[in-house]
């Protein structure tokens, strides 16, 4: 499989040839590196602590909702639309948990493969949604807690927005490529 | 994100009380705050090291390059934010860390630019627009190989795991796309910051 080994290279490399770059172009450009590692790496651990109320805070309600059953009862209740438009109601989880929780996603992606034929259409869609998607709650909650911003104003109207379209085109791509 | 909380914590206990399952919802309480702490902590030497890496790049003039070569594409995107500011060549970072799946290392990135952004905010602790774009950007998820995926899909047996790359390029660039003309539209439609440092000043 030669796409497989060149995507196992190029991900193996990224991370050491973009340290190297930085600090061959510092080195050169004769900036002391070691000491402009420690001035930046200073405000580590203020920036995380900074994040701690506001990661609780949205965290725990998360972990409510998935404790509740919230979300499988919402999914039975969608089943029989999704039916209509010929999708398996194991998708539905997948696309309300990816907003929520990243290992939350991959967690019920795990579980539509164990229900699902690896190589079916429902696997893949569900491929295609968790690839494409980042977890919307976690990337607003640690930016705007790092900086103390508690007023997200359009930024959480956004991305829900922008995950939704994610969900649609998923579908029809998926349709268009594997149905 | 008040209501929103409300409904989130609300909706639960409801739910939970109707499935018989409010002490799982209790205890999930307790599992939240240890999650939200081991996830903080993680973050905490990610962020020391890529912070630590950042400012290396900013003084060798990494950043401020990146900085010149998008500012044609970045006063599209970020009109609001100062010409051949630093901040667009985190921006720059952030996306590329993004594009090449170093979730671990964008994270820390952004950070560094919104930092940037709050210190032009008028409002501290309301969303400026940059940053509202600046997140659009983030929670799109635009990445070129799904590289989490495809080991998933690969350790459990699929044949051609690398075909959903194409599909899933189509599908994260449409909702990165949409989401920052979202922003930009939402932009006209929400009332404006409060200029705090206008009261102040007065």
């Amino acid at each position: 499989m030669p796409i497989k080994e060149i995507i196992d290279i190029i991900s193996l490399w990224t991370l050491p040839s973009i340290i190297l770059i930085i600090l061959t172009v510092a080195i050169v450009r004769k900036v002391p590196v070691y000491e402009a590692f420690i001035e930046g790496a200073k405000d580590g651990a203020k920036v995380s602590f900074n994040i701690i109320p506001y990661l609780v805070a949205i965290i725990v309600a998360i972990s409510m909702l998935r404790a509740s059953g919230a979300i499988d009862s919402l999914a039975v209740l969608c089943s029989g639309f999704l039916n209509k438009i010929h999708l398996s109601a194991d998708v539905l989880p997948l696309a309300f948990v990816r907003s929520l929780s990243g290992s939350a996603a991959i967690g019920v992606f795990s579980d539509i493969i164990a229900n699902n034929d690896i190589n079916s259409y429902t696997t893949k869609l569900s491929a295609i949604m968790l690839g494409s998607s980042e977890t919307t709650f976690y990337v607003l909650t640690v930016y705007f807690g790092a900086v103390g911003i508690k007023k997200y104003r359009y930024a959480l109207l956004t991305g829900l927005s922008a995950d939704l379209i994610g969900i649609v085109m998923a579908i029809i791509v998926a349709r268009f490529f594997f149905a | 994100m008040n209501y929103i909380w409300y409904f989130l914590i609300v909706i639960s206990i409801i739910f939970g009380a109707i499935n018989g399952r409010l002490n799982d919802v209790a205890n999930a309480i307790f599992s939240g705050t240890e999650l939200a702490v081991k996830i903080v902590l993680t973050l905490l030497g990610i962020m020391t090291f890529w912070l630590g890496i950042m400012k290396i790049a900013e003084k060798s003039g990494i950043v401020e390059f990146l900085s010149k070569l998008l500012n044609p594409v970045a006063r599209k995107i970020f009109p609001e934010l100062p010409k051949d500011s630093p901040i667009i060549g985190d921006v720059a970072m952030n996306f590329s860390a993004n594009a090449l799946g170093l979730a671990n290392a964008a994270t820390p990135i952004g950070i560094k630019a919104i930092e940037g952004m709050q210190k032009l905010n008028k409002d501290k602790e309301s969303a400026s627009d940059p940053m509202c774009t600046l997140l659009a950007m983030n929670t799109a998820g635009f990445q070129l190989i799904p590289a989490t995926v495809i080991a998933i899909l690969a350790a459990n047996g699929c044949k051609n795991p690398t075909e959903i790359i194409i599909p899933t390029l189509i599908v994260t660039s449409s909702a990165f796309i949409s989401a920052i003309l979202i922003a930009k539209l939402l932009k006209r439609v929400f009332p404006p910051q409060k200029d705090c440092e206008a009261i102040n000043a007065d």
